[in-house]
Order: structure tokens, then sequence, then C-alpha cells
């Protein structure tokens, strides 16, 4: 599929890229070449992470850092081992992912659910929205407990609660951002309602859309973290729990790892998306 | 009031208008842009619309284009009109084809696309496009919809001198063989003299100067700029 790319855009054809950010990631094409190159750089860039943790490491064997406060590196590792061996570290991690993936799966409809594509439904819901929006989800915390208990219904909905607005809002912003010209030509060519949205609409708000699911993303494990920590049976955040009742720290650190490895990969889940689905967006697409 | 569009009683292929605009009004609340204006355009008939900034030839247009509600009068057109625009409007998510075959409702559209696009002299759909290339891709765009009447909003305002010329023969060929009834508006004087058969000058609101190209005297740059009111103009050619 060859997309089109124009070499000479006018301004309102390109209203949706240039409010983004740069074009054609200009930042590292124009910055003076270091004498250090590319690569000299990138090592560079990897220096301060490993010294941090080597200068861990070995503050820990010297024992200047006692274990209840910081575990060596070294010590977290045959830990995690241990619970991957012993199979408890995966059951929570799926038990976790499983809440996460399915609260999002829920949040995600809804806020998309509520755009309503239509100057109505947007005048039902918007305002109603913004207001709940006000409120930081986690405050609901204890009135989702009066409702739900404590049991997977009250996990699964916090984390959907999280989800449901970054989605809804910016996707509402991406259809705002849809350039008005191109929508005219739609209705020109005589596109219906359902065609002007699938053909014109969803793709123009679509860069705005994924920048939503990676909110929701983030929004999504904090809601998870918070859940979990909040009497779990089971998870990531039981572990953790679990773990402070017997003082074990590096347990503790762990799990903290291991929501930090779940954050990365999330997030690289949303670029490789960006990348594929934007491939002809001059900020996104892969060829740049 | 909203716009009429009546069916013609014409068959597709045989000749007679393309529209027929009688005592057309718009208003912007108080303020008519356009009144009472009259306008017929045949088939094959390429009409040129000149005017001042805000004389409401672009009004016209939109209201043509059925973009528009109008307060008096009527317009017959016999289908919906295709339009180019200035800028060329392409989905830059989609690829050429569907692009063209945007609103096409018809079960070989991509071929019909593919049609177009070599019409337009497109046929190893490039992956970059320069601003005439673009611009001839709105152009299969409109045409593969076999419009009776077509709309062009100054289609070739933004291209540079040379793409221009080529832009011109190529959209006179084009018209040579489609037959559309042509609406063309534009600043360009040369243009409307080059391409038109018929030349409009619109003065606030109305139809204020006519020409023909059939017409025993022809008619000069400069008179034509003096009915748009440049009258110092300096001598050229």
């Amino acid at each position: 599929m060859s997309n089109i790319e124009l070499s000479n855009v006018e301004p309102a054809a390109t209203a949706v890229a240039s409010d983004q950010g740069q074009q054609n990631g200009a930042p590292s094409a124009t910055r003076a070449p270091s004498r250090l190159g590319q690569n000299g750089l990138q090592l560079l860039s990897w220096l301060a992470p490993n010294t941090l943790v080597i200068a861990w490491e070995l503050l820990a064997q010297a024992g200047w850092l006692s274990p209840q406060v910081l575990p060596a590196p070294s010590k977290i590792m045959r830990t995690a081992f241990k619970l991957i061996s012993s199979g408890s570290l995966l059951d929570d991690l799926g038990i976790s992912l499983l809440r996460a993936v399915a609260g999002f799966a829920i949040g995600s409809a809804v806020g998309f659910t509520l755009v309503g594509f239509s100057r109505i439904a947007e005048a039902v819901v918007d305002r109603s929205v913004q207001m709940i929006r006000a409120i930081p989800f986690l405050a609901l915390l204890p009135l989702v407990i009066v409702w739900l208990g404590v049991g997977e219904a009250e996990k699964i909905f916090l984390v959907a609660l999280g989800v449901t607005f970054p989605i809804y809002i910016n996707t509402v912003l991406g259809i705002r951002q849809v350039d008005p010209k191109l929508i005219e030509l739609g209705r020109i060519q005589g596109l219906g309602a359902f065609k002007l949205i699938r053909r014109i609409i969803l793709p123009g708000a679509l860069p705005s859309i994924l920048t939503g699911v990676r909110y929701a993303l983030a929004t999504a494990w904090l809601a998870l973290v918070v859940a979990e920590t909040i009497g779990a049976q089971s998870g990531i955040g039981f572990l953790a729990m679990d773990a402070r009742e017997f003082l074990r720290t590096d347990v503790i650190v762990l799990t903290i790892v291991i929501y930090a490895l779940i954050g990365v990969a999330a997030d690289a889940i949303a670029r490789v998306l960006e990348r594929r689905l934007l491939a002809w967006h001059p900020n996104y697409g892969a060829a740049r | 009031m909203n716009v009429h569009v009546a069916p013609s009683h014409a068959s597709a292929a045989g000749s007679g208008p393309a529209v027929v605009v009688s005592n057309l009004t718009r208003a912007y609340g108080k303020r008519i842009v356009i009144e009472k204006l009259n306008l017929r355009i045949e088939r094959g008939e390429f009409v040129a619309l000149l005017g001042e900034s805000g004389c409401g030839k672009t009004t016209l247009l939109r209201v043509l284009a059925g973009r528009d509600p109008i307060q008096g009068g009527r317009i017959n057109a016999p289908r919906r009109p295709a339009v180019v625009f200035q800028e060329h409007r392409l989905l830059p998510w989609d690829n050429l084809w569907r692009n063209v075959a945007l609103g096409l409702q018809i079960p070989d559209a991509r071929e019909r696309a593919a049609e177009a696009l070599a019409e337009v002299g497109l046929d190893d759909w490039p992956r970059n496009l320069s601003g005439g290339q673009a611009q001839r891709v709105a152009l299969a765009r409109a045409l593969v919809q076999q419009p009776e009447l077509l709309l062009l909003d100054e289609p070739f305002a933004a291209l540079d001198a040379l793409t221009r010329i080529r832009m011109h023969e190529l959209v006179r060929e084009l018209i040579a063989s489609h037959r559309p009834g042509v609406l063309l508006v534009t600043h360009d004087v040369d243009e409307a003299i080059t391409l038109a058969d018929r030349i409009l000058v619109m003065r606030s609101g109305a139809i204020a100067f006519e020409h023909r190209a059939s017409d025993a005297t022809s008619i000069s740059r400069i008179d034509l700029l003096a009915e748009l009111g440049v009258t110092s103009s300096p001598p050229l050619n």
C-alpha cells in the first residue's frame, strides 16, 4: 500500500500534524554531530544507570545498606528466580495482567462509546463527563469498596474508571482537531454519516486517540497497584503486601521492578500501535 | 429555505443545462451576499466567474455545491456537483485510488479510480506528490463521479506558473471529453480568457458583466480588468 505523502502541503492540511510536535524528527537531524559520535553518546547515556546499580550492589555488599532497607540487586535477582521456579510469581503476574486487560477493555469501550460521534451526543454527555473527570478517580476508592467490596469486581471497576476518561477526552479532542475542510470534502463526495466517521473522522482523530490509549495504559496500571495494595488475595500487589508483613524487602523491591517493567512494555505496545496505524503521519511514520 | 435540487428531464448523454439558477438570494443574517441572481450553465460549457474579494463568488459556489442554505430562488441541478478546491484536500491516510474512489458507490470503484488517475497522467502512483500532482488527483476524484456540473474553486491558484499552464491544458482536454458544465471561480483574468467559453464578472452579489468567447468582439485583458475595478493597470503585452 503506497500511502500518500505530500511534499508541499498547505498549513490547513497538516493542522493535526503541526500541533503535535516537530516535523520529521528534525531535532536529531539538525543537532551538531558530537565528537563522540552517535554510538559514543548511546554508551554514555547508559553509563549513569549502570553506575548507579553497581554502586547500589557494592554498598549493599559492604554492609552500608541494610538488607531491611534496600537489599542488593543480586539478592533481588535470586529472589526473582526462586519465585519464578516455585510458580507463584507467574501466577500472581498472570492474575494482575488479567485484571488490567479486563479493566482496560471495559474502560476503553465505555470511553469510546460515550463519545457518540454527534453534536447531540456531545451536548448530552460532555458536560457531565468533564465534571466527573474533576474527581481524582482514586478518591472514589472508598465508595467503590462500599459498592463492590474488595473482590475482583472492585479491582476491574477501578481500572476501567481510570481508563474511561483518558480515552474519552483524547478521542473528543482528536475529533475536534480533524480538518473541517476534509469533513466538508467528505460531505461533497456524498459520504453518509457512518462512512464520514469511518473514512475521515476516525483516521483524522487517530493520533489523539492513540495518545489517549497511552495515558490510559499508565492510569490502568496505577489503578491496579492501588486496588491490589488494598485487600487483595492474589496478584503482584498482594505479593508486595504479603512480603511487607514478613519484612521481605527483596520481594517488595522485586514487585516494584515488575510494575516498572510492565509499564515499559505497555508503552512499547503503544509505540508499535502508533507506528503501524500512523505510518502515513509525518510525525509517527516508521520510515522517517 | 433549503436548496432545491430537482431532477432534470434531459437525458444524461444529451445536452441541456448542467444547472439553472433563478432569482437566487443568499444572506448571512441581514447581510445579503447574493441578490436575485440568475445563471444557466449548459453541459460542456466552461464558465469563468471573476470578481473582487467579497463580491459573493465563493458564496455562489458553496450554494451550488449544496453546502449553504439559500433564502430565496431556485437551483435546478440534475445531480450532485463535483468540486475541486484550491487545496487538494486529499486524505493523507489513504492511498491514491482510495482517495479518488471516495464516495464512489459502484462495485468496480477501484478500476474506475485507476482509470481516472491514468486520465490525469498519474498511473505510477508516486509516493511523494508535488502540488500539481496532488491537484491532478483532486481533479480525478471529481471527474470519476461523472458530474454534470463541475465546480472549480481557484484550483490552480496555489500552483507555480509552469504547472498552472500544464494544468490548464489538462483541464481543457478532460472537459472536452467528459463535457460537464464548469463553473471556475478565479482571480486570474488570463486564466479566465484562456479557458472559458463565457466570462462573468460578479459585483456586490449580482452578475454585472458577461462576455462570450463566441462574441464578434474579443475581450482584452485591460477591458476585463476595468470591469473588475482595476483601471490604472500598467500596459502589459
